[in-house]
């Protein structure tokens, strides 16, 4: 065959296996040969490829066979880490994994809990607010009892309660009985070491005779001398409580002087659907606690005594049937408050709203407690 | 020990010369490439691929090595390494507490040619099938003699073994270029 002889004889060629005759000869057949030439060309190409290939496949083979020689020799650093130097090896290689891992956790866990915080619905347990009023001792305040006081010392020498007593905080309370028998809510009298009652009529020292925590209820019993019992109650307690929509007021003391609100029964549960109280829209601030509502026949339906935090208009009242359940108990405990009357027929039904305010303002108390 | 003796030694495959670079030399790489987060089996595997960077570097024509073999060798581990650890989508800065680094990256990038034309190479001769892929290998890779291979595949006669390597070539180079066009 023509072809193996000239591959062969390109391959000696290329090797440098031919004689110089021989090497002249080819020379010649390649320059009068195009194809042979051709061949020659990309046969020295193949035979370099393979080579290299053959050289790269020893050299790797001994590099393998000198790492190995080495290690075995002790000549190089094998880094069989045992103990100790592993652990430390093993923190160096994977700290950054390590570090990675553990910021990726702390986002995780944080961008959850953000997210568990933004969804969740809000527990509004400790949002209720309660109305009770803190006494600022700022100078316009105490110039104003300073003054009220001197003008009381003029008018009545009799009425002294004990003056040095500093009142803390306070609500608002109003007769339930003529004798002198108050209602306020527990939260304004709670912890009282001390309590006054006041308006127009004069400063009082009052005590507790009975409370209720969970309707938040407590009920006064004026015990100064110098009270004069009241002839009658003009307004009446309702044991039926307030219709839905129907329109009420309040008179309070959220500030030193008795304040007027008027609104409507919004809701007829109270604070988280609370079956003891109703929900009224009615403007309140702090002191408003303990004031009475009443509807347009001059019925109590209800006690102001809190509202929601944050949300405008949420006011909550006790319902006014709880005075009599409370009363009832009082008695079950104590005979000798047998005699207290709850009024039930209102004496204001049909006079327009300045002169049922009028007639009842005198009724209403600022509660001043000494804790 | 002279380092031009060496590159010589290490130029013609001799073992004793690839030794004394491979031992004055691993230590160093490897705590390069363990500090950089690398393993024990990464570490060689760079170390040995620069070797061969060098190994190729050193055959070619007119080959001058103008630094220090260590810094050479260390320049190189460092390049590659980095370039792996981009690979893997991991960073890491070693700062050059060594002498200084030299450019490698158009050594590395005849490496990495020279590489992809031997991988070529390798797989036109798996896809000979056998006995072509024997013979073609114990001629050409092996160096065996016709006669050598003869006998031990079983030919009756070196002629024989030579036309029937003839056939294999033929067809190996027709595989080969065929690649090496298509890639080139």
């Amino acid at each position: 065959m023509e072809d193996i002889n000239i591959m062969e004889a390109a391959e000696r060629y290329l090797r440098g296996e031919m004689t110089a005759d021989e090497t002249a000869q080819f020379e010649n057949l390649r320059k009068a040969n195009a194809e042979v030439d051709q061949f020659v060309v990309s046969h020295h190409l193949f035979l370099q490829q393979m080579n290299n290939l053959a050289d790269t496949k020893v050299f790797k083979a001994t590099l393998h066979t000198i790492h190995t020689d080495l290690i075995e020799e002790g000549k190089i650093d094998s880094m069989q880490l045992r103990g100790k130097a592993k652990l430390v090896y093993l923190w160096n290689r994977y700290k950054r994994v390590t570090a990675i891992a553990a910021s990726i956790a702390g986002i995780t866990a944080l961008s959850i809990s953000a997210l568990v915080w933004a969804f969740s619905p809000r527990i509004p347990a400790a949002k209720l607010e309660l109305y009770d009023r803190k006494f600022l001792e700022n100078e316009s305040r105490i110039k104003n009892i300073e003054q009220k006081e001197a003008n009381r010392d003029k008018a009545d020498h009799t009425s002294t309660p004990k003056k040095n007593i500093k009142y803390t905080s306070g609500g608002t309370g109003f007769i339930i009985d003529a004798k002198g028998y108050l209602v306020t809510n527990y939260h304004v009298v709670a912890g009282a070491k001390h309590i006054a009652i006041q308006n127009k009529k004069g400063e009082f020292v009052a005590a507790v005779v009975f409370i209720d925590k969970a309707k938040d209820l407590a009920i006064l019993k004026i015990a100064d001398d110098n009270f004069k019992p009241y002839s009658s109650v003009p307004y009446a307690i309702s044991k039926q409580g307030a219709k839905l929509a129907e329109p009420i007021f309040t008179l309070g003391y959220p500030k030193d002087d008795i304040v007027y609100g008027q609104g409507y029964l919004s809701s007829l549960t109270g604070f988280e659907s609370d079956t003891l109280s109703c929900q009224i829209e009615i403007s309140a601030n702090h002191g408003n606690s303990g004031s009475p509502i009443l509807n347009k026949n001059g019925e109590v339906v209800g006690i102001i005594n809190g509202r929601q935090l944050n949300v405008e208009g949420f006011t909550f009242a006790i319902q006014g049937k709880y005075i009599f359940k409370a009363l009832d108990e009082l008695k079950k405990v104590d005979t000798s408050y047998n005699k207290v009357r709850l009024n039930t027929k209102s004496t204001l039904t049909g006079m327009d709203r300045s002169t049922q305010v009028s007639k009842v303002e005198d009724y209403i108390y600022m509660v001043k407690v000494n804790n | 020990m002279d380092e031009k003796a060496l590159l010589k030694g290490l130029a013609t495959n001799d073992k004793w010369a690839i030794e004394t670079i491979y031992k004055e030399n691993y230590n160093v790489m490897q705590a390069l490439i363990i500090n950089n987060n690398g393993s024990v089996d990464d570490a060689k595997d760079v170390f040995q691929e620069a070797m061969i960077v060098l190994f190729e570097k050193v055959r070619t024509e007119g080959f001058e090595l103008h630094c220090q073999l260590k810094t050479y060798l260390y320049s190189v581990c460092r390049r590659i390494w980095l370039k792996r650890l981009q690979q893997q989508n991991r960073y890491a800065d070693p700062g050059d507490n060594m002498e200084a680094v030299i450019d490698v990256d158009e050594d590395l990038e005849g490496h990495e040619r020279k590489d992809m034309e031997l991988e070529m190479m390798e797989k036109a001769i798996g896809g000979l099938g056998e006995p072509c892929k024997s013979l073609i290998e114990a001629y050409y890779l092996q160096k065996k003699s016709m006669q050598d291979i003869a006998v031990s595949f079983g030919y009756t006669n070196a002629d024989n073994a030579k036309t029937q390597k003839y056939k294999c070539l033929i067809r190996l180079k027709k595989i080969f270029f065929a690649q090496y066009k298509n890639d080139w």
